[in-house]
């Protein structure tokens, strides 16, 4: 009997292609939409956290003030010193480096051109912490930070912004209101997923900035780097102690720093992604069920302009049941039909949007389905009702209809 | 040993549509028995109570009084989807405004009946085929109604009435809507229908030509029969 119907479910969406499309037309918007926004949600979450592990799994960055997520600062925290870094270096063991950071924003003037960017002021352990490659020249010696040499060195960006074609090495970078000499090159590594252009980046040493730009002797955050990853809590723990005695913090209160591993920030970076790509799923949800209500809405006109034909089957001896299923399969076939349309739309939509958006196409096998069988529901539920108002139908009054 | 029961047997048959002061009795009580092999002509003027005979005849409808047996089975009692089953086993219905599905293949058209008795494909397309070749519709399979004329989508409504073997043809006035000529290989189709196959064939007409062809006419006025008369067997005009 299932069988029966489904062909004749087949046989009269057949017979009204361009009505059954219409008809699907909304379902098939919903479920792409869905499907869409959550594989490149889910996409760009990813990213994030590949970007974050890229860093290294062994990075902790402390962070004045106690809020979380990227560039935050709570006011009144008091800076870190030259010295805290310093002094975990000497006192905290395990660790491979301790590096203070400080950065301004600049404008940039080399060759006639200017370029607004941003001058980060740190130490030669920046580069290895951070695994930075270097793509010519050298990074700035011991000597040099002690001195606050004017030297620097540039990411790809500004070698392409400011000297276009010409090597950069040995020539003079201005920097607001002082001049350095540009000694070496970072290697590429493209833009973040954060939308920032990681290579868009000068390094200088820390006393350079601090006394040719910022005039103050404030760190705005220290990277440490430690030996060994299965030590990240032993390190993490010291770090905090040693920044809570330094900091003169009385035993049970709250600190007025925060110690994050990469892990962490990859959550809360991550964490943010995922309640977008939450919301963005939900409003298309909201579209999959307006869809629905369009497939009632068109059975709805389809069982009162098929009553004679319904009054027909009835007569030659369909029973109540028979039709009812016809009509119920009927709004199913549609919706199943709008969901795989949907799913192949979103599966296009997925690739290009990914590639457009530089986030890596993740094929997610539980939204698919889910968007799927909830089209599917949809027809079950909002083809309940014409079906059953079809099925009621007197044969005689049907037959009589016009 | 007991004669066999008559295919239709009506008593007392009443049919009221509506209650209170504003019922309208359709049929007053209708006494009428038709045996296998017959061929029956059901006249009367507007109002007469043809159109709730036939319904009730076809199952379609129940009376509100009196009984009605098809081969002994009380109709009467039967649920609203044993009486579907009986007419997709027993009958067949012709219609006057031919009731094809529109947008369907003849051929698919006639395959209708079968498709809710569930025979599989291959015998539903032969006998489809044989069908509409009893017809003389040989070739005509996969135009749909509206590449066909009046008298060829009779020919597919009866078809379709055929297709399932059915004891008895009812046909609501199969020539209202063509032409005398047309109307002519109508009738002739549904006499030899009845002489060769021994279908049994009621039929509602108001035209006195057409109604010549049946073997007895019963005359309804005001819901009851007013004149039950039989003719010489294959009675031509």
């Amino acid at each position: 009997m299932i069988w029966n119907a489904l062909q004749l479910a087949l046989r009269e969406i057949r017979r009204n292609l361009m009505r059954s499309f219409l008809t699907i037309l909304g379902i098939v918007i919903g479920v792409s939409a869905v499907i869409t926004m959550v594989t490149l949600g889910n996409g760009a979450t990813r990213a994030v956290s590949d970007q974050i592990a890229s860093l290294g799994s062994n990075l902790l960055i402390v962070r004045p003030g106690q809020m979380l997520g990227p560039g935050r600062d709570s006011a009144g925290a008091p800076r870190f010193k030259v010295a805290d870094a310093d002094a975990l270096r000497s006192q905290v063991s395990g660790l491979a480096a301790a590096v203070p950071v400080a950065s301004k924003a600049v404008t940039l003037v080399a060759m006639a051109r200017n370029w607004s960017s941003s001058v980060t002021g740190t130490t030669a352990d920046w580069f290895t912490a951070g695994k930075w490659q270097l793509a010519a020249g050298r990074v700035f010696s011991a000597p040099e930070e002690r001195a606050g040499a004017a030297v620097c060195v540039i990411g790809e960006t500004i070698r392409r912004e400011l000297f276009g074609g010409l090597d950069p090495i040995g020539q003079p970078l201005r920097v607001k209101q002082f001049s350095c000499e540009v000694i070496g090159l970072l290697g590429a590594k493209g833009q973040s997923t954060m939308g920032s252009d990681q290579d868009d980046i000068v390094v200088v040493p820390l006393r350079t900035l601090q006394r040719r730009l910022t005039g103050s002797t404030d760190v705005a955050t220290l990277m440490i780097s430690v030996k060994d990853e299965a030590s990240m809590d032993v390190a993490k723990n010291q770090v905090t102690w040693l920044m809570r005695e330094r900091r003169h913090i009385a035993p049970g209160d709250d600190d007025n720093f925060s110690v994050m591993d990469t892990r962490q920030i990859a959550e809360t970076l991550s964490g943010t992604t995922k309640v977008m790509t939450g919301l963005l799923g939900a409003v298309a949800a909201v579209s999959l069920l307006v869809g629905g209500i369009g497939i009632m809405n068109i059975m709805l006109v389809s069982v009162t302009e098929r009553t004679r034909e319904i009054g027909i089957r009835l007569a030659i001896g369909a029973l109540e049941r028979e039709v009812l299923l016809q009509f119920l399969i009927e709004a199913v076939v549609l919706s199943s039909l709008g969901g795989l349309i949907g799913i192949a739309l979103a599966t296009l939509a997925s690739i290009g949007g990914a590639a457009l958006m530089h986030v890596p196409y993740l094929f997610n096998p539980g939204i698919n389905l889910l968007s799927f069988g909830f089209s599917a529901a949809i027809g079950v539920i909002f083809g309940y009702v014409p079906a059953s108002r079809a099925a009621r139908l007197d044969p005689i009054e049907a037959l009589r209809h016009e | 040993m007991s004669p066999p029961d008559p295919l239709i047997a009506l008593s007392g048959v009443t049919r009221v549509f509506g209650s209170g002061a504003a019922a309208f009795q359709a049929l007053r009580g209708i006494d009428l028995t038709i045996d296998e092999g017959d061929f029956v002509a059901i006249m009367g003027p507007s109002g007469s109570g043809k159109s709730s005979l036939m319904n009730i005849l076809g199952c379609l409808d129940t009376p509100s009084g009196g009984s009605y047996r098809f081969r002994g089975l009380a109709v009467e009692g039967l649920s609203r989807d044993q009486r579907a089953l009986l007419r997709r086993h027993a009958l067949g219905f012709i219609f006057q405004g031919f009731n094809l599905l529109a947008r369907t293949s003849a051929q698919e058209n006639v395959e209708l009946p079968l498709l809710y008795r569930g025979e599989p494909a291959a015998a539903r397309h032969a006998a489809a085929r044989a069908a509409l070749a009893s017809v003389g519709l040989t070739g005509w399979e996969h135009h749909g109604p509206a590449e066909l004329s009046g008298g060829q989508q009779q020919r597919v409504a009866i078809a379709r009435a055929l297709v399932t073997g059915p004891s008895l043809l009812l046909a609501d006035e199969p020539t209202g809507n063509l032409d005398t000529a047309r109307s002519r290989e109508i009738m002739d189709l549904l006499a030899a229908l009845n002489r060769d196959q021994g279908i049994t064939v009621v039929m509602v007409t108001h035209e006195p030509e057409m109604a010549a062809y049946a073997h007895r006419i019963v005359r309804l006025v005001d819901g009851l029969i007013a004149s039950d008369e039989r003719r010489a067997p294959g009675g031509q005009p």
